[in-house]
């Protein structure tokens, strides 16, 4: 589906269902550098259970017009007038990475429109690594390839992916390769300048829970407890055996940790 | 600066796509031979027939050992995903329909397999299909084909059994400034000779039967996707691009996205074709896969030692394997192929058809059989066998002469093949 926001075309996919304004919403929010697609094992279950579902693409990803926005806080307000666009008024929101944190920032400064938060892949702080910002910048395929190889965890680099036939490793890379010059360093510098995470998460007041990867060296564990600490109502899913990506790497686990909070 | 150390080429030869069994810790990959698969719950079900949930219904649709198999040459080509098929042909015609239906066009290279020619010039056609042949040497010649109507460019790393290379960069560019994908058919160069998704390739298929085997056990084929073609883009590709009726009006590229084409192709092609691989199959192939890199290794030693030999015997009048330096694509396969062209060649029996025929019937250590990419070496005579069915011009427009003899060089000893095609030589030109 498609709808203006700020006079610019946003597209979300969702999940092969016509839209019920009956129904609850869920919007998925993808991390840097990537799109709606991400979410491709999740979409289309999530949508199936009864839930109105966006998977949206961010202003400049994927099919949605551009510029992209640098700033999450930017992107937190935009994410609710993306919702009002699309009549949402309260949705769950789902968040990974980058998109996790502007999930916990939306749901901070618009705490009646948020009615459960899912926040996957993330930490109090997320630092990049000024050699991934360097190449980012440049536009070089080196920032796509260091994403893979600290995102992907050690048993998605070897494979044997639930989905036949799939090759996670190359998946990623060609779907962070496929982000339009400079959206990828945007991104990530949104993330560097973001330090607010601690003080936004003690202002969620709506239930939530952190899906965390064991092996994930981009958003550690011992880095994301800060935050579940700080938010009221919480609850932390660990996926044994995973990385960042956990919604690309662990899909079957990732359904399990949102049965009976999403639908 | 920091650099990624991701697995290299050997380990993944043995080890992607596959963790050991979780139920019983084997180490192999098992051999799942079942063709259903239980669901935990209704729900579970529903979820698996509506590509909500990833796992396995019905081996035709998929099955564990041929995952690993599909898995493992994605990983190797630098793909994003991959399909297995019952056989080259079933991936040729799995990729060709999944892209177009009637009023459909391929612009194809003229140096092709028999049973790919054949599936272009008779079979498609009587589907709407049509195919323009070009000479693979002549990239504007593929430009100059391409109708409004056309959906594909198409070859052969190596052409058979001409040997041409294709400039695969070049074509590649006039294939995407035409919005439109190229696809090559990878059997003779393996992706351990050459990865074409790095050459500007769209989607790659292949014949497991020959070299990723190797062992001349099983028939298998694949079709991988770079996942680079942008399907919405182009608006030439209404299967990927618009929404499906088979599956409650899915649209694959805007659910998918890089996985689109192996999503249809998988979800329809193997559903309604039904041309799987078997997982015993699949099992035998992935034997071979993991010593590819050291049977290459060989394979290309083999065939240089071996194309040196013809090109300095009397009783051949030329010979065609890039490496050489006579051969007009020797350039470009030092820049497409640095690891060495394969272990194909084809060349020319002084004494013509009947010379040929002798030289067959004479050899002892190679077989003369109907395939390639065996350990063992093997030898065809392709106007009479594998190109029998194409005409007098088809044949000279890809290359083939009636003397013609293909060579396919195996991991023995050098010196014991170099041995028998002397003396089977010497026979073809004995008086009768």
């Amino acid at each position: 589906m498609d709808v203006t926001v700020d006079g610019k075309l946003v597209h979300a996919a969702t999940g092969g269902r016509a839209l019920n304004p009956n129904e609850p919403a869920v919007v998925l929010v993808h991390g840097a550098g990537l799109d709606r697609t991400i979410w491709q094992l999740q979409t289309r279950n999530i949508a199936n259970r009864g839930r109105r579902t966006f998977a949206i693409d961010l202003p400049g990803h994927g099919r949605s017009e551009g510029p992209a926005l640098t700033e999450i806080g930017e992107i937190a307000d935009w994410l609710a007038r993306f919702m009002s666009a699309a009549g949402v008024e309260t949705a769950t929101v789902i968040g990974h990475s980058m998109g996790a944190l502007v999930a916990l920032e939306m749901a901070a400064r618009f705490p009646d429109r948020v009615d459960k938060l899912c926040l996957m892949g993330v930490a109090e702080k997320m630092p990049v690594h000024p050699d991934l910002l360097a190449a980012a910048e440049k536009n070089q395929p080196l920032a796509a390839e260091l994403i893979v190889f600290w995102g992907l965890g050690e048993k998605a680099q070897i494979g044997g992916h639930p989905l036949p036939g799939l090759w996670v490793h190359q998946s990623s890379q060609v779907l962070l390769e496929k982000a339009p010059a400079n959206v990828l360093f945007g991104d990530l510098t949104a993330c560097n300048g973001y330090a607010s995470a601690i003080e936004a998460a003690a202002r969620v007041t709506c239930p939530t829970v952190l899906v965390l990867g064991r092996d994930d060296k981009m958003t550690p564990i011992k880095k994301a407890r800060p935050l579940a600490e700080a938010i009221a109502d919480q609850r932390t899913v660990i996926i044994e055996k995973c990385g960042h990506m956990v919604m690309s790497e662990r899909p079957n686990q990732v359904f399990d940790a949102l049965k009976g909070f999403v639908f | 600066m920091v650099t990624p150390k991701f697995l290299k080429f050997d380990t993944l030869s043995l080890h992607a796509g596959q963790q050991p069994d979780p139920t019983t810790g084997a180490r192999a990959v098992p051999i799942y031979q079942t063709t259903s698969f239980v669901f935990d719950d209704t729900d579970h079900a529903a979820a698996l027939y509506n590509l909500e949930r990833p796992g396995h219904i019905y081996s035709r649709l998929s099955n564990p050992t041929v995952a690993v198999l599909e898995e493992r040459v994605a990983a190797l080509e630098g793909g994003v995903g991959a399909v297995a098929t019952a056989s080259g042909m079933a991936a040729l015609f799995l990729a060709v329909a999944t892209l177009m239906g009637r009023g459909g066009h391929i612009v194809s290279s003229g140096s092709l397999y028999g049973g790919s020619h054949n599936l272009f010039s008779y079979t498609l056609p009587r589907f709407g299909i049509e195919t323009t042949f070009v000479d693979p040497r002549d990239p504007e010649a593929f430009k100059k084909a391409i109708r409004p109507e056309t959906r594909l460019l198409f070859g052969e790393t190596l052409g058979n059994p001409g040997i041409e290379v294709m400039d695969l960069p070049a074509i590649a560019d006039i294939a995407h400034a035409a919005g439109l994908p190229l696809m090559i058919d990878s059997t003779f160069t393996t992706p351990y000779l050459m990865k074409p998704f790095e050459h500007g390739v769209d989607l790659i298929m292949h014949s497991l039967t020959k070299f990723l085997g190797g062992h001349g056990l099983a028939i298998g084929g694949a079709i991988v996707d770079s996942g680079r073609f942008d399907w919405q883009a182009s608006g030439k590709f209404p299967t990927l691009s618009e929404p499906y009726d088979g599956y409650h009006g899915i649209n694959f590229a805007d659910e998918f996205g890089t996985q689109a084409f192996v999503m249809r192709a998988r979800a329809e092609g193997m559903k309604d074709f039904g041309a799987c691989l078997s997982p015993a199959n699949a099992f035998y192939i992935l034997q071979g896969v993991e010593t590819l890199p050291l049977r290459m290794q060989k394979h290309v030693a083999n065939a240089e030692k071996v194309a040196a030999f013809l090109d300095a015997a009397d009783e051949v009048e030329w010979v065609k394997y890039p490496s050489l330096k006579s051969h007009p694509d020797h350039d470009l396969a030092a820049r497409l192929l640095p690891k060495g062209a394969g272990s194909i060649l084809s060349f020319g029996v002084v004494g013509g058809r009947e010379a040929g025929r002798k030289f067959i019937e004479a050899v002892c250590l190679a077989s003369h059989l109907a395939n390639i990419g065996d350990a063992k070496t093997l030898v065809i005579h392709p106007a009479s066998t594998t190109h029998q069915q194409m005409s007098a011009e088809a044949l000279a427009a890809g290359g083939i002469g009636e003397g013609m003899v293909r060579l396919s060089v195996g991991i023995e000893d050098a010196d014991d093949i170099i041995a028998d095609l002397k003396q089977a030589l010497r026979v073809s030109q004995a008086e009768a």
